[in-house]
């Protein structure tokens, strides 16, 4: 008992520095990702912007980077990480590894959300002579409101699993100090502590994802 | 004026083979008609309705809506050109994330309608397809019929010249599909927008159409007037079309001979409801009995069918064919199987 009072204080810590990791990575997943999956699924339309070299292309890069297992893609991009946070470790260090990684993965997604859209409502809008913009605005996005909420739960879940492994640079988290003082410490107490922390966590992501994408009105 | 199609074919190109959707068609179709096309499912119509507003691009031919040449336009002034051709579907095809007044209002969106006055047109469109009480539900909430008025509403909203009704109603309980074609004639007759709708059944012909191609295997292979085509089919795919409606059929038991056989007499226009059965009782010396009867109006003009079983001798049977064939109006019917 007395050792759980003793690592409050790193999870308290190690919980702020998932957040944070969390947080700037699910921004750019969202913010990058969600013109990618629009961009992958317009490109393979032919009634929207179907173009199929680029629709490829798109496909084979955001194929390449998912491939990378994460602790090679950390230490891979070591270079670009520096250069834009100026820095060589900590949270918002690893957090440009966890934004690359998850950006492909939400933007695939968000793509198979939109593929779930019926190809009729595309063609009306087309139809009725909205623009594209207006189509990705009103029609995209609305219809595939619930299966993007759903997309960016999973997303928050998977960098929640690949933080852990920010540790090699020095990123800090809960999953890295479940692997430095439960693994590499044989600290028993530690390492139930920060499973059960990281279970609750996901439990807590996926109850709130389901209740807002069920909250999704009009479906 | 109203739509021409010059030489369009489609072909489509498929893995390892082509598929000729569409055979070279020239068709054209007057301002303020309904012009229906019928056909079996893969007989292209679907590909020549969306050829009209470009959904499918053409593989060669062009395409002419009100004098503007389509194929010829940039994407942006195909936009605009588009909101003139107003489309509804089989499937209604509602964003089902927006109320009935939000899809109404998207296409008015699309065509930069003016702010102030969206909500005054909304509603003007509501009251005319007869919604205005469902105007803040969704899609899901509704019956068929209704989801088809919103998709009407929706096609109307930015005063469109042509109507395409891909399959409008097949989707529909017999009620309601009346229900929708009467709504189309009234914005037909009331909006003077020319209507092109294809489907499958000839009721949906029959009831509102002014004139009909029959499809079959890429290419239209008939054109007439409704009233035409049901009194006079010309080719094998459209006499089955209208036989179906008829539904006549030589009783199995009667056994064809010289002396005994089945005679349908076609009535045509007024004809078909003057007494020409009374003079063939009291001027020929035969059996007649009557197996089947029904007279059909088309767009308000009536065509009948009579099936008649006669018997008695050869030569008075050919006779009455005589007669027939030499009174205006009447004609012997070909059953066709």
């Amino acid at each position: 008992m007395s050792r759980l009072t003793e690592i409050l204080p790193l999870l308290y810590r190690a919980l702020l520095e998932t957040t944070l990791m969390v947080s700037i990575s699910i921004f750019f997943a969202v913010l990058i990702g969600l013109p990618l999956g629009i961009l992958l699924y317009m490109t393979s339309n032919p009634l929207l912007f179907g173009m199929k070299p680029l629709n490829a292309f798109l496909g084979a890069l955001t194929n390449v980077i998912r491939s990378f297992p994460f602790i090679i893609l950390i230490v891979a991009i070591m270079p670009l990480a520096t250069w834009l946070t100026n820095s060589s470790h900590g949270p918002v260090f690893a957090s440009v590894a966890l934004s690359i990684a998850s950006i492909p993965l939400f933007a695939r997604l968000a793509e198979t959300s939109f593929n779930g859209i019926g190809k009729g409502v595309i063609e009306a809008s087309i139809a009725g002579g909205a623009s594209l913009f207006l189509i990705i605005t009103d029609v995209l996005i609305p219809e595939a409101k619930r299966g993007i909420t759903q997309a960016i739960t999973l997303t928050i879940i998977s960098v929640v699993a690949f933080s852990a492994t920010a540790g090699v640079v020095g990123g800090g988290g809960i999953g890295d100090l479940a692997i430095r003082y439960g693994y590499y410490r044989y600290d028993t107490v530690t390492m139930v502590a920060t499973v059960v922390v990281l279970i609750i966590i996901v439990q807590l992501i996926q109850i709130i994802g389901d209740f807002l994408s069920h909250r999704q009105e009009g479906r | 004026m109203g739509i021409e199609l010059r030489g369009v074919s489609k072909t489509f190109e498929l893995k390892n083979r082509k598929v000729e959707a569409l055979k070279q068609t020239d068709l054209s179709i007057k301002d303020g008609e309904i012009f229906g096309l019928i056909g079996f499912s893969g007989a292209g119509k679907s590909t020549l309705l969306r050829v009209i507003n470009l959904l499918e691009r053409p593989t060669s031919g062009s395409v002419i809506v009100n004098g503007v040449v389509l194929d010829s336009l940039t994407e942006k002034e195909l936009r605009t050109r588009r909101q003139k051709i107003g489309m509804i579907f089989q499937q209604f095809n509602l964003i089902e994330s927006k109320t009935v007044y939000e899809n109404i209002e998207f296409v008015l969106k699309a065509s930069k309608h003016d702010k102030r006055k969206m909500a005054d047109r909304v509603n003007e469109l509501l009251e005319l397809v007869g919604l205005t009480d469902k105007m803040h539900s969704w899609p899901k909430n509704l019956s068929g019929g209704q989801k088809q008025r919103v998709g009407i509403a929706r096609a109307l909203a930015n005063e469109p010249e042509v109507l395409l009704c891909d399959e409008a109603t097949s989707a529909l309980d017999p009620d309601t599909t009346k229900n929708i074609l009467r709504l189309l004639k009234k914005i037909n007759h009331d909006l003077g927008i020319t209507i092109v709708l294809i489907t499958h059944e000839m009721e949906v012909i029959k009831e509102v159409a002014d004139r009909v191609g029959v499809m079959s295997d890429g290419e239209i292979i008939e054109t007439n007037d409704v009233y035409s085509i049901f009194s006079h089919p010309q080719h094998n795919v459209t006499r089955g079309f209208v036989q179906d409606i008829y539904d006549f059929v030589i009783p199995p038991h009667i056994r064809e001979t010289d002396s005994s056989q089945v005679i349908t007499i076609k009535f045509l226009d007024e004809n078909a409801e003057a007494n020409y059965v009374n003079q063939l009782y009291r001027h020929f010396d035969l059996d007649i009995s009557i197996l089947n009867g029904r007279i059909e109006y088309i767009n308000g003009m009536p065509l009948g069918f009579l099936m008649l079983h006669v018997q008695g001798d050869g030569g008075e049977i050919g006779n009455l064919k005589t007669f027939i064939t030499e009174s205006r109006g009447i004609e012997e019917a070909e059953i066709y199987e």
